[in-house]
Parts: C-alpha cells; sequence; structure tokens
C-alpha cells in the first residue's frame, strides 16, 4: 500500500504540493490526472524517492520512502534523453546487471510485442520507438509498484496503442500496482481503476472509474470538468 | 478495441457484448471464451475488468469457470433461452419506450410492426 500523509513540497516560494494525504491499494492502474502544474509529477518523484517532502510522509508497504525504494518501484521517466549510445540488447544486459528483479525473458517478449529489434541502436531509434523501448524495459522489470510518468506525451496513436496493449499484457496486477501519470485520459480511461484528481498541489478526490461513471453517467474528462467547476464533487 | 460508452460502465457494456454473442448464436452452448487475459488485451481494458465481466456473469448463470480450463459459456439450454427472451423484452422495451416518446399508442405499434413486418 501506498501512504501519504500530509506531504508538502515546495520549492524556493512555489508550493508543487500542498497538504497532500491518500492511500492507494495495490493490485490496481491508477490514473493521476490533472491539470499542468497541479503536482502530478511531483507527486510520483516523492513515491519514488526522487524528490523530499519538505514536510509530512510518504509510506510504501509501511516504510518511509528513500531513493533505495528503487528495489521495488520501477520508474518510467518523462525524460527523452536516454543511453543513446547502446544497442536496445546491450541496454536489456544493462538493466540486468541494476535491477534483481529484471526480467530477461519477459523483456525479449515486450520488444518482440513491440517490434523492436535487439541490434538497433537507441540513437538512431525513431521517438516513438525510443518510448516503446522505454516502456519494454520499465515493464520487464518485477516489481511491485510501476510508475509511470506521461507515458504517451507526444506520440502517435499507433505507439499509445501499443503502449496500452503492453501494458494489458505484461502486467500482473495479482502481484503488481501501477500509478500512471497522464493528460491523454480518453485513451488510459479503459485500463484505469482508479482516478486520483489533483488541483493547485492538492488531492481533490480519489474513486473508482467504474463508480463515476455509474454514479454520475460521466467519462472521467466530463467529470474532471464538472469537479473543476464546482471545487468539489 | 472497442469503444466504449461514456456514460455506462465498462464491465456492463462488455456484458451486454458477450451475451449479445450469445443471442446471436456467434458465441455456442457449452464453448469456451478467451482467457481473462486475452479477452483484456483484444478490448483494450483492464484485466481487473474482465475478471467482473466474467464473475458476473458467472453469478447470472450465463457462463461457468471450470478450474484450470477456464470460463465456457453455460450448456445449460433452458438458461440460454431465457437470456434469448430476455434480450428479447429488452429490445421490446426500448422500442416501445421510443415509440411512446413520439406519441404513438399500443394499437399503433402493433400495427405497424404487422404491416410492416409483412413488407419487409
Amino acid at each position: 500500500m501506498i501512504e501519504v500523509n500530509n506531504v508538502s513540497k515546495r520549492f524556493l516560494i512555489t508550493k508543487s504540493l500542498d497538504n497532500c494525504s491518500i492511500k492507494l491499494e495495490t493490485g490496481k492502474i491508477i490514473g493521476i490526472i490533472g491539470e499542468n502544474g497541479s503536482g502530478k509529477t511531483t507527486l510520483l518523484k516523492l513515491l519514488s524517492g526522487l524528490l523530499r517532502p519538505s514536510s509530512g510522509d510518504v509510506l510504501i508497504d509501511s516504510e518511509k520512502v528513500t531513493r533505495r525504494i528503487s528495489s521495488k518501484l520501477a520508474y518510467l521517466t518523462d525524460a527523452d534523453y536516454y543511453f543513446p549510445y547502446f544497442t536496445i540488447e546491450e541496454l536489456i544486459r544493462y538493466y540486468e546487471s541494476q535491477f534483481a528483479d529484471f526480467d530477461t525473458e519477459k523483456a525479449l517478449q515486450i520488444i518482440d510485442f513491440m517490434k523492436l529489434k535487439l541490434e538497433q541502436k537507441i540513437k538512431y531509434l525513431s521517438k516513438g520507438n525510443r518510448n516503446r523501448l522505454k516502456i519494454a524495459v520499465t515493464l520487464s522489470r518485477n516489481a511491485p509498484y510501476i510508475l509511470l510518468d506521461e507515458p504517451f506525451s507526444g506520440l502517435d496513436p499507433l505507439v499509445r496503442k501499443a503502449i496500452l496493449k503492453g501494458m494489458i499484457q505484461f502486467v500482473d496486477l495479482s502481484t503488481q500496482t501501477v500509478l500512471i501519470t497522464t493528460h491523454e485520459i480518453k485513451e488510459v480511461e479503459p485500463i484505469l481503476d482508479e482516478v486520483v484528481l489533483l488541483r493547485d498541489g492538492r488531492v481533490l478526490v480519489k474513486q473508482s472509474v467504474e463508480e463515476i461513471r455509474e454514479a454520475y453517467g460521466l467519462d472521467i474528462v466530463s467529470w474532471m470538468e464538472k469537479v473543476y467547476e464546482k471545487g468539489d464533487i | 478495441m472497442v469503444n466504449f460508452n461514456p456514460n455506462e460502465p465498462i464491465y456492463l457494456q462488455l456484458m451486454n457484448r458477450i451475451i449479445g454473442e450469445i443471442v446471436r448464436g456467434q458465441r455456442k452452448a457449452g464453448e469456451k471464451l478467451p482467457s481473462v487475459r486475452e479477452y483484456a488485451v483484444d478490448v483494450g481494458v483492464n484485466v481487473n475488468t474482465i475478471q467482473r465481466v466474467y464473475r458476473e456473469l458467472e453469478y447470472e448463470a450465463i457462463v461457468e469457470t471450470k478450474r484450470g480450463q477456464g470460463t465456457f459459456v453455460t450448456s445449460n439450454s433452458e438458461r440460454l433461452e431465457t437470456l434469448r427472451d430476455d434480450k428479447k423484452r429488452e429490445i421490446v422495451h426500448h422500442f416501445m419506450k421510443n415509440m411512446q416518446e413520439m406519441g404513438y399508442n399500443k394499437e399503433e405499434m402493433v400495427m405497424s410492426i404487422k404491416l410492416q413486418g409483412d413488407e419487409e
């Protein structure tokens, strides 16, 4: 379980997260949504130990998060720079050497699923293929927590679809939990169990996607607009 | 991948989809359904959602899960017959509601089905 207790994060004078509290159960795919600057990426970085809270605490499986959490948490960054001098095969060997939970057989399956070739050099990959590769190596870790920061941004519909299908195929929700930040809500909605809606560094609400459809007769985007309008549900 | 209606839970839409396939005869009595993961990848939804779809269909005795073998359309012909009836009632209900909204009464509905049914 992920627990965020009264967490604030300040950068100089700007507050990126403001007294956030939230509990997330395991075995689900959870979307972290909200407008630009609402604190989505900061939240993921705090969960992965890349940032430390200014106040409050972040617990994963009842343990306080430090940089060591990376042993049970796979983090996909939205940064574009990615081991340009490696071939795909070398990248896989590298990941294998870095992460005890890296599943090489699974990696080869996902590489094949994504129609990538082992001998390809990363610096010559198209942007779409580079992102397919990033997802492939991230999902190849049998880590209990997978955090994906904007996995779809700037990618064409075919790549987005391949990534979505790859997630359905290769994530094992009986042992894994996935958190995704995204603006591509419509596309991701069918694979989400829950959404966490942020605004101005605060958690407005956490709710099950099917409950939102059932209770309000709305998809997530329309629901989000409503919540933003009223400031509440 | 399937396009879902935004204002109804996805699991209900998928239940209806499978029920429709059974009633149309595209899925036969006793036939094996895809595994949860296969079906999830195929329609592009979360594995948990498909698990719920199969669970609810099983609860309604439309499918049966056999341990270690998978999920199958029921071979109970009575249940399949009531399923077919239920679907018919649902469609007729929908038709009547539309006609009522337009201001047609029941006699007009029956007459129009008889006349147009002969024509088409």
